[in-house]
């Protein structure tokens, strides 16, 4: 049995009856028996549910009844999404003993069209990180090489989704969570436009920037994904309530007569060789198909990562100051304590990042400061956004390179917050100004690990943006994981 | 001179549901934590919706205090720790970065005194801690948590506790007369003050339970101020507690120790415009404002000034004059609910308790009116009615109140009240005036029911023969 196959394939095989749904998911756990040792996706899998869902489908489709479009896909969900009865822990000391009590939109989505959550997976605490080496329950590895890092920060998605342990996954992004490990991992990630796919149940790291986005194997199984958790939500203020899209429908559209502006400033200095080289490859390949690119400046972006962690930490340190272990959290008695001093004494268990992040936060939002540093971070991502819009009045998409560099050494980096913070150059743009971006895997670099290009393309266009990346994976032909 | 500002929290309790989600409002008497959800127990994951119905409400307030209400409104994280607040930060509405909360620049004139109002924000009430006191426990009680609520916050137009006391008045009866709260329940309005004395410098009174005692603290915090400066003792800027054993502000925190709030625009609820059509639909689905309801019961029905100021003023009397009045018994069922009523259920249990209705009082009017009733007997009528709510018919039947105005039955009673009062007769043809003591004879003698004119009628008659 190939637990390699795209979410359609699987789709439509379990439809057909060619494969039994309780096989597969047997086949999966087993899987996950086999790897986590190596690179340690999950923190929560979810095997005699999942077991039971299987047979319960599998029932169904033998008497044909109606079931949902996913057939029992094993899907795997980062741990800062909410599914009843399981533990939400965000890899956090402080959410250890959490369990949900209520499903977040996109799951009740998801179990609505019959997918099968697998388990919870790996992120760095909180989503605050861009290796997975963050995390309470230890780092992921990559699956392309278990002493680098998956990127991250929902690196136990792209790590789930590579090393074959579930179909797909839903991670989020913040600031590049989605497509960085989509990228180190070699898998497909989207970052949805800002109001496109519900919130509720996300737990929130800066809510003004984050989504939830699909990682998956195949542009076509993003989409499919998309067309089941986007749209309007009840629960969410934040989304809108547009018409819901096929996205699978046009997929194959081409990009022939299309726009592609080349972002001048994601691929100039600190840029990865092999990295720059798998970008002009890409270009060339997308120009052959009848697409003409040019070069675009935005040179807000140089101020983009800087804007980022100051508008994310200030968020960040107004939605984790809920976390102070009254209502629930971890084991630790209130005896003894002033309720000031508790709350300090609780909240020193948040990990390193976290603890710098709401820091920083807290200082930049403090009297005095916020003029000097949360509104200067509003206003770049204001110049962004308008840079952007100009940038869409010539051309359809823009594109770049997911990440600037190739995966790295676990523990390289993670002393030195500042560089590890640059390698968000060019995805935090996205974030900031609420529009779509995709990572498609392109390459393997001669150190056997991946290369992802990033397409961008205008709010609400995930249509013609997928239609992109599909053309994009088509020129590609990727070896499998060597693990 | 003393300068005097206030800050008052006014529950919308006329709303179903929370500000961000759909637990009940009405939070009083439930079993604790019973009445909240993942948004309102602000657990992981969980997001505000925003009631629209709450700002309808709070625009409604802005509108009736004078105030002007931006196209766009938006709403901010105010972050402090305290156990009462799930989430560590309360959503409110905040203007220092423009002006965004739903109402600002308002006025009020009140016995000729204007009163500005500088804000009124939408935000949500924390909830409750209930201390046990053998335990020695604290607990919360998150059953409150995400109550609308309106703060509104005037200018330091006040120099008399007194002016603050017929303020609150004046703006109870106006919040409950649109609406949109009922300011009588158990913590559905709380007051705040600011004060200054002279050049001194300003300082804050909190945790006041009622209306009666912030102008005993705001008594108290003048004679205080005034005794520092008249030694030349500086009065430091800080928050005082209202200490309701002892009646007297103690310190809580000085101005110094005051906490950073580190407001941030809550971007879980987008930006709300304001339209103008929507606003010109709040203002003609206004109910009828006091003053001018007041206007109009002088104007139109002729009721004295007094008594209109009574009734118009508070929503649950004018509602059932409203609801009863005509042409010709208006003035007399004013006398009745103002005289009468009023006097007898003055509290918020006691209206409820009520079993007069608005036919009720029709009934009673038109019979006053129409001579069928005297006063007096249609004031044991209407005891009766409020307790038990039987029809006037019953009423009249059961106390035996039928009117007498048939002449041959009230000569007859006056024939025998000359046998007995031979002296009083004598007195009264000398002097006229005297006339009185004989009617009300009569009237003992009817247990009120005589009819009055009819009586000095046929009085005057017999007397002059």
């Amino acid at each position: 049995m190939n637990l390699g196959i795209s979410a359609t394939e699987f789709v439509s095989q379990a439809k057909e009856g060619a494969i039994s749904v309780e096989e597969f998911i047997a086949k999966t756990l087993e899987r996950i028996k086999q790897v986590e040792d190596k690179v340690h996706a999950f923190i929560t899998v979810d095997s005699q549910n999942a077991l039971a869902k299987a047979k319960d489908i599998d029932k169904k489709i033998r008497s044909k009844e109606k079931i949902g479009s996913c057939f029992g896909m094993p899907v795997s969900i980062k741990d800062n999404i909410c599914a009843a009865g399981l533990k939400t822990t965000c890899a956090s000391k402080m959410l250890e003993n959490f369990v949900a009590p209520y499903d977040a939109t996109v799951i009740s989505r998801l179990k609505n069209e019959d997918a099968i959550i697998i388990g919870k997976v790996n992120l760095d605490e909180f989503a605050m990180g861009s290796t997975t080496e963050f995390s309470y329950f230890g780092t992921s590895r990559n699956p392309w090489n278990p002493q680098y890092v998956p990127g991250g920060s929902s690196g136990g998605s792209g790590v789930s989704v590579s090393a074959l342990e579930c179909v797909a996954s839903l991670g989020s992004d913040t600031g590049g969570s989605v497509r960085s490990p989509a990228s180190f991992c070699s898998v497909v990630g989207l970052k949805p436009t800002y109001g496109l796919i519900s919130r509720y149940g996300l737990v929130s790291y800066a809510n003004s920037i984050e989504q939830i986005g699909p990682m998956a194997r195949t542009v076509e199984d993003v989409a499919f994904l998309l067309n089941i958790i986007s749209g309007h939500d009840s629960h969410d203020n934040t989304t809108i309530n547009n018409p819901q899209v096929d996205y699978l429908k046009d997929l194959k559209s081409g990009i022939s007569g299309k726009k592609i502006g080349i972002i001048s400033q994601m691929i100039g200095e600190g840029i990865d060789k092999e990295v720059a080289s798998a970008t002009n490859m890409a270009i060339s390949k997308l120009q052959d198909l009848g697409a003409e690119c040019i070069p675009i400046s935005l040179d807000a972006v140089e101020h983009s990562v800087a804007a980022y962690y100051t508008i994310a930490s200030a968020e960040a340190s107004s939605n984790l100051s809920r976390y102070d272990n009254l209502r629930y959290g971890f084991n630790f008695g209130t005896e003894g304590y002033e309720f000031k001093a508790y709350v300090a004494k609780a909240r020193s268990n948040f990990g390193p990042e976290v603890t710098r992040r709401m820091l920083l936060g807290a200082y930049v939002l403090s009297a005095g400061y916020y003029g000097k540093y949360y509104l200067k971070a509003q206003k770049v991502r204001a110049m962004i956004k308008a840079q952007l819009d100009e940038a869409f009045k010539k051309v359809d998409f823009l594109i770049s390179p997911t990440m600037p560099i190739l995966p790295f050494k676990i523990g390289e980096k993670i002393d030195d917050p500042l560089k590890l913070y640059l390698t968000d150059i060019n995805t935090v743009t996205a974030n900031l100004s609420g529009i779509p971006a995709i990572s498609v895997p392109f390459a393997i670099s001669s150190s056997g690990l991946p290369i992802g290009i990033q397409l961008f393309a205008n709010s609400f266009e995930e249509n013609k943006l997928l239609q992109a990346a599909y053309v994009l994976q088509e020129t590609t032909d990727l070896p499998e994981v060597p693990l | 001179m003393t300068r005097i500002g206030l800050e008052i929290h006014c529950q919308l309790t006329k709303l179903e549901s929370k500000l961000f989600c759909s637990c009940k409002a009405e939070y009083r008497n439930l079993e604790p934590n019973s009445n909240i959800c993942p948004v309102c127990a602000g657990l992981p994951g969980s997001l505000p919706m925003l009631n629209k119905k709450a700002v309808e409400k709070a625009a409604m307030i802005s509108l009736a205090l004078g105030c002007k209400i931006p196209e766009k409104i938006g709403f901010f994280r105010k972050n402090y720790f305290y156990p009462d607040l799930p989430k560590n930060f309360q959503i409110t509405q905040y203007n220092a970065y423009g002006p965004t909360s739903i109402g600002s620049d308002g006025k009020i004139t009140i016995e000729g005194k204007e009163i500005r109002i500088r804000r009124i924000q939408l935000e949500e009430d924390p909830g409750r801690l209930v201390y046990e006191g053998k335990s020695m426990l604290t607990l919360v009680d998150y059953n409150r948590a995400g109550t609308p609520l309106v703060e509104i916050v005037t200018e330091p137009d006040f120099e008399t506790p007194k002016q603050v006391r017929v303020f609150l008045n004046v703006l109870a009866d106006l919040v409950e007369n649109i609406g949109v709260s009922d300011p009588y329940l158990e913590g559905a309005m709380r007051v705040d003050g600011n004060i200054s004395e002279g050049q001194g410098n300003r300082v804050e009174i909190k945790n006041v339970g009622s209306f009666r005692d912030i102008e005993k603290a705001l008594h108290f915090e003048i004679t205080r101020q005034q005794s520092l400066l008249e030694r030349s003792i500086l009065v430091i800027a800080e928050t005082r507690h209202w200490d309701d054993a002892r009646r007297i502000t103690v310190s809580a925190r000085s101005k110094e120790e005051e906490e950073d709030y580190r407001y941030l625009p809550e971007a879980d609820i987008p930006i709300v415009l304001i339209r103008n059509e929507s606003i010109e639909s709040i203002k003609k689905h206004m109910p009828e404002s006091i003053v001018a309801k007041r206007e109009r019961y002088i104007s139109q029905y002729g009721i004295p000034a007094q008594v209109a100021d009574v009734l118009s003023s508070d929503r649950f009397y004018s509602d059932l004059f409203e609801n009863s009045y005509n042409e010709k018994n208006a003035k007399e069922i004013a006398n009745i609910i103002t005289t009468d009523l009023m006097g007898f259920a003055d509290t918020r249990e006691k209206k409820l308790e009520l079993k007069i209705t608005a036919k009720h009082l029709t009934e009673l009017a038109d019979s006053i009116v129409n001579n069928k009733l005297t006063r007096n007997s249609g004031k044991l009528a209407l005891h009766e009615m409020m307790k038990t709510g039987k029809s006037l018919t019953d009423v009249i039947s059961s106390l035996d109140l039928g009117h007498v105005s048939d002449v041959g039955s009230i000569e007859k009673i006056i024939d025998e009240v000359f046998k007995e009062e031979e002296k009083a007769v004598a007195e009264t043809r000398q002097n006229p005036d005297t006339i009185n003591y004989l009617v009300g004879k009569v009237m003992r003698k009817t247990k009120g029911k005589a009819d009055p004119a009819t009586t000095l009628d046929i009085l005057k008659k017999k007397l002059s023969s």
